[in-house]
């Protein structure tokens, strides 16, 4: 028995609801006081809203009670990414832009999660507008990796990974537009799933990069994954991407092997680069799927080296405008109206002065300056290189070159996938090229920064379903990650052949974290 | 290919950003360090290629032309650093 409920995976929380041998109330306060008692060394929430948790809880223990209905979540505690609306509720995208937003409106994803009666505790560190690979980005705190506190937990959903690795909550919702539920997963020895492109609403969740941009579940276990991901996966008219496709529940069958599985490997994945570490564990994990009666066949992936590249053109073009409703005007911070006119009546006058008719014309107007200063005060230097970025890449005698040249790529890299897949059932490779680095060890290196999702990105370029879970332990006692990936649609197959490996080893232990 | 300051400036405005001296500086080695690494697409052969813009290539998404509930005016307006209760106040624009 685990010291608190709050350690318990979701799938017996809602064992022991179910059978009367628990409360939401008690869970809920079980998760608060887990986070109290741990968050002051992790930093995976931005906040909790124990009132409102606990009213929520509250509510589904009458229901329960009552013998009426309750969600499929029924009083499970769920931690969100604080980059999907919650309506009334503070939503900052851990950035200074935002600090003071409140949606007016929920997030599909959230308002599913609600009906599920998943109870909301609080909200989850990221780094700004998920912008990032370790979450040190983020505008307001760092969080740790539960695993040793001198690393990172990997991003943009470090709070999302951290607070499940450390116990705080067994489920969260995180994002992922090149890695990030999976990169921060495989970092804090936990479970993420980035669902097929189109599989779960974005509506709600503030853009990034909009055809990159996933929702998806992360818990400690495949079958969590699977009950979080049944909760908040299906079509939405709300989203004009989103699938039209049912999305049947894959919770139920979660536990099937699959017969004949067939898995591709990519020679390419474990290269020069791979660290030593993450190489045994991922042939190891390849090989007890051999041993289990899977088909191992090499596949080829030629344009997959080319997947950073794409990405780092394609991503921040989207970003750039995406991120250009962050004005100062309509919603998000302002700049100071009276020191901003004070300065630019200062430049006039210097202008003026000087007799420098170029000079002044090239003074802001009013409005323009308005923009500029509020953005530049208020976004965060990783978000300002993205936006810098995609501006070049789309501005006037690059777009060919870079925006247009990275969507053709694109294509071949999907195209590679669509010929994998025909001899392959899943892929598997490495999430990382090693375990979780240390705070501040990437931070002054943009690209290093980038290449940290050298093996993530090209399943979000190509909209594939992909999942990382644990699969061993570096020996310096860091988790590392095996990645799987699908074609289009097929999470209940990818859900059964990540069980299938995690079922054949003993669950990692929770870190210590005393 | 190296970005110069100018560049950088005149990126600078068309983001809508208002980077430092000291910023410009480190934003042109930076972006430099950044293009020059996704130049490597360049080698890549797209002649004949289409395009991929979104994963799930569906277009013509409609709903029937029925008027839905949207947001309030008030709460449209409820985060706006500043309003006058009917718009978003600006500077001015004209005779700036």
């Amino acid at each position: 028995m685990a010291d608190s409920l709050a350690e318990l995976t979701a799938v017996e929380q809602l064992r022991l609801l179910n059978a009367g041998q628990t409360t939401s109330v008690a869970l809920t306060t079980a998760c608060l006081d887990r986070i109290a008692a741990t968050d002051q060394r992790v930093g995976a929430f931005l906040r909790t809203t124990p009132e409102r948790a606990l009213a929520q809880a509250a509510d589904i223990d009458r229901r329960r009670a009552a013998g009426d209905a309750v969600g499929a979540l029924g009083g499970v505690p769920v931690a969100v990414k604080d980059v999907l609306c919650d309506e009334g509720q503070l939503t900052t995208c851990a950035s200074k832009m935002l600090a003071d937003f409140r949606p007016p409106y929920d997030a599909t994803v959230v308002e599913r999660l609600k009906q599920a009666d998943a109870v909301l505790v609080g909200r989850t560190n990221m780094d700004e507008f998920a912008m990032g690979g370790s979450t040190e980005n983020s505008a307001f705190q760092k969080t740790r990796n539960p695993w040793d506190l001198e690393r990172s937990p990997g991003g943009s959903s470090g709070g999302a990974a951290a607070c499940v690795a450390a116990g705080q909550t067994a489920l969260s919702i995180g994002t992922d537009t090149g890695g990030s539920i999976r990169q921060p997963a495989a970092l804090c020895g936990v479970v993420g799933l980035k669902p097929t492109y189109g599989r779960v609403s974005r509506y709600g969740l503030v853009a990034f990069a909009s055809s990159l941009d996933q929702v998806g579940p992360l818990g400690r276990t495949v079958s969590d994954v699977a009950l979080l991901y049944d909760a908040i996966a299906g079509h939405d008219p709300h989203d004009t991407t989103s699938a039209k496709a049912a999305a049947e529940p894959t919770l139920p069958q979660v536990n099937e092997p699959l017969k004949g599985l067939r898995v591709g490997v990519v020679p390419e994945h474990f290269a020069a680069g791979l660290s030593e570490s993450v190489r045994q564990a991922v042939e190891r994990a390849i090989d007890s799927y051999r041993q289990a009666g899977a088909q191992i066949v090499e596949v080829a992936l030629p344009h997959a080296r080319h997947a950073v590249a794409t990405y780092y053109v394609i991503a921040p073009c989207e970003a750039s405008s995406n991120l250009a409703r962050y004005d100062g005007v309509h919603y998000g911070r302002r700049t100071d109206p009276a020191a901003m006119h004070a300065r630019l009546a200062a430049e006039r006058k210097s202008a003026a002065e000087a007799n420098d008719a170029t000079a002044a014309r090239q003074i802001d107007t009013a409005l323009v300056r308005l923009y500029r200063q509020s953005r530049s005060e208020a976004l965060g230097p990783e978000v300002q290189r993205r936006i810098m970025l995609g501006a070049y890449a789309l501005s006037a005698g690059y777009y060919d070159a870079y925006y247009l040249k990275a969507l053709k790529v694109r294509r071949l890299i999907r195209q590679d996938f669509d010929a994998a897949f025909e001899q392959v059932d899943v892929i598997a490779g490495p999430v990382t090229a090693s375990p979780a680095f240390k705070l501040g060890e990437l931070i002054d290196d943009p690209l290093a920064m980038y290449l940290v999702d050298l093996y993530t990105v090209s399943a979000n370029l190509a909209g594939l379903p992909a999942i990382s879970l644990p699969c061993g332990l570096s020996p310096d006692g860091l988790p590392i990650g095996l990645h799987l990936m699908a074609p289009p649609l097929k999470e209940s197959r990818l859900l059964r052949a990540a069980r299938m490996f995690e079922a054949s080893r003993d669950p990692l232990p929770l870190p210590r974290l005393d | 290919m190296a970005l110069q300051r100018s560049d950088v400036q005149r990126v600078a405005l068309l983001a809508r950003l208002e980077p430092t001296p000291d910023q410009i500086d480190r934003l042109a080695t930076e972006l430099a360090a950044i293009v020059e690494y996704v130049d490597s697409l360049a080698e890549v052969d797209t002649d004949g290629v289409e395009p991929l813009v979104h994963a799930i290539e569906q277009t013509n998404v409609l709903r029937p032309d029925v008027a839905v509930a949207s947001l309030s005016r008030d709460a449209a307006l409820a985060n706006a650093p500043v309003h006058n209760g009917v718009g978003f106040r600006v500077p001015a624009v004209l005779g700036d």
